[in-house]
């Protein structure tokens, strides 16, 4: 948290603010970078988190993602090889919320039940890749 | 007890960082604030742990980690914590979480395993098992990402 952050990295990696800047910029249009921002804690922000499951015939898969994709608290949803083939996670400011959303989601998308396994606890969230490897 | 004024950092933390010289300047003078205050503000959110981390969030496809591998383990309510702690401590695991298990699923540890092949996902979980002697546990293996964002808090359309 600096004033000046590229200035500061350009000092660690030795070069120029200015090519730090170019360099970022180049690795985001080529789709390395997402984004540079903030990663938050959903739980410390009170947010209740759940990961879903659910099996839908393949060629449903679209329709039922289209749906599920469509809410702002599911931030990840995956095919899977598992008679339980999509997977998805929710996060909404309450336990009740999140109950109603699966509900709507079932009822909208015509899905069967689709079951919920709420995070009990974090042993690791790690998001640091080692570029070495 | 976040502020409004923390909200609307969060809010906009979860959006791109100003490529500029003085970006933190640039997003204080959208939020109607000053810099000093934005700089002392967000190193309270870091220091809370309510901000994980501020950087790059990569592509992790692009980054070449294309194998992701969710294991699911079967684990007694008394070993869980010690086995949780222990497969944290793998650099190949990115994730590890304990949930809530159902009537029709009784794994309680999930673990993301990370690996350029998918036999060096293979390989670490074998690992994971022989060490700890779990041996009931599944791998299932994404075969297509549907979607994948940062979760976007205080947007004001909670689901």
């Amino acid at each position: 948290m600096e004033s000046a952050p590229f200035r500061v990295l350009g000092e660690q990696l030795g070069m120029s603010e200015g090519e730090v800047i170019q360099r970022i910029g180049t690795l985001k249009r080529n789709g390395y970078i997402r984004r540079i921002g903030g990663i938050f804690d959903s739980g410390r922000l009170g947010y209740y988190s759940t990961l879903c499951a659910l099996s839908i015939p393949e060629e449903r898969i679209s329709e039922v993602a289209a749906i599920i994709n469509g809410y702002n608290g599911v931030t990840h949803n995956y095919i899977r090889n598992h008679s339980l083939n999509m997977w998805f996670t929710l996060a909404a400011p309450s336990k009740e919320t999140a109950r109603k959303t699966l509900k709507e989601i079932e009822e909208k998308a015509q899905t069967g039940q689709i079951l919920s396994f709420p995070s009990e606890k974090t042993y690791k969230i790690r998001t640091n890749f080692d570029m070495k490897e | 007890m976040l502020s409004i004024l923390d909200k609307r950092i969060i809010r906009r933390l979860q959006e791109e960082l100003p490529l500029e010289e003085r970006p933190f300047k640039t997003m204080a003078e959208e939020l109607g604030t000053t810099e000093d205050e934005l700089l002392q503000r967000i190193r309270g959110l870091q220091e809370e742990k309510i901000m994980r981390r501020f950087g790059a969030v990569l592509h992790h496809r692009k980054a070449g980690f294309s194998h992701n591998a969710m294991v699911v383990w079967s684990v007694s309510a008394e070993r869980i914590e010690e086995a949780g702690a222990y497969m944290a401590s793998f650099p190949q695991v990115s994730h590890c979480y304990r949930r809530t298990a159902s009537s029709l699923w009784e794994y309680t540890l999930y673990t993301m395993i990370h690996g350029r092949t998918r036999e060096d996902c293979e390989s670490v979980i074998s690992d994971i098992s022989r060490k700890t002697g779990i041996t009931a546990y599944e791998i299932l293996y994404s075969i297509k990402e549907l979607k994948k964002e940062s979760m976007k808090y205080f947007t004001g359309q909670e689901d």
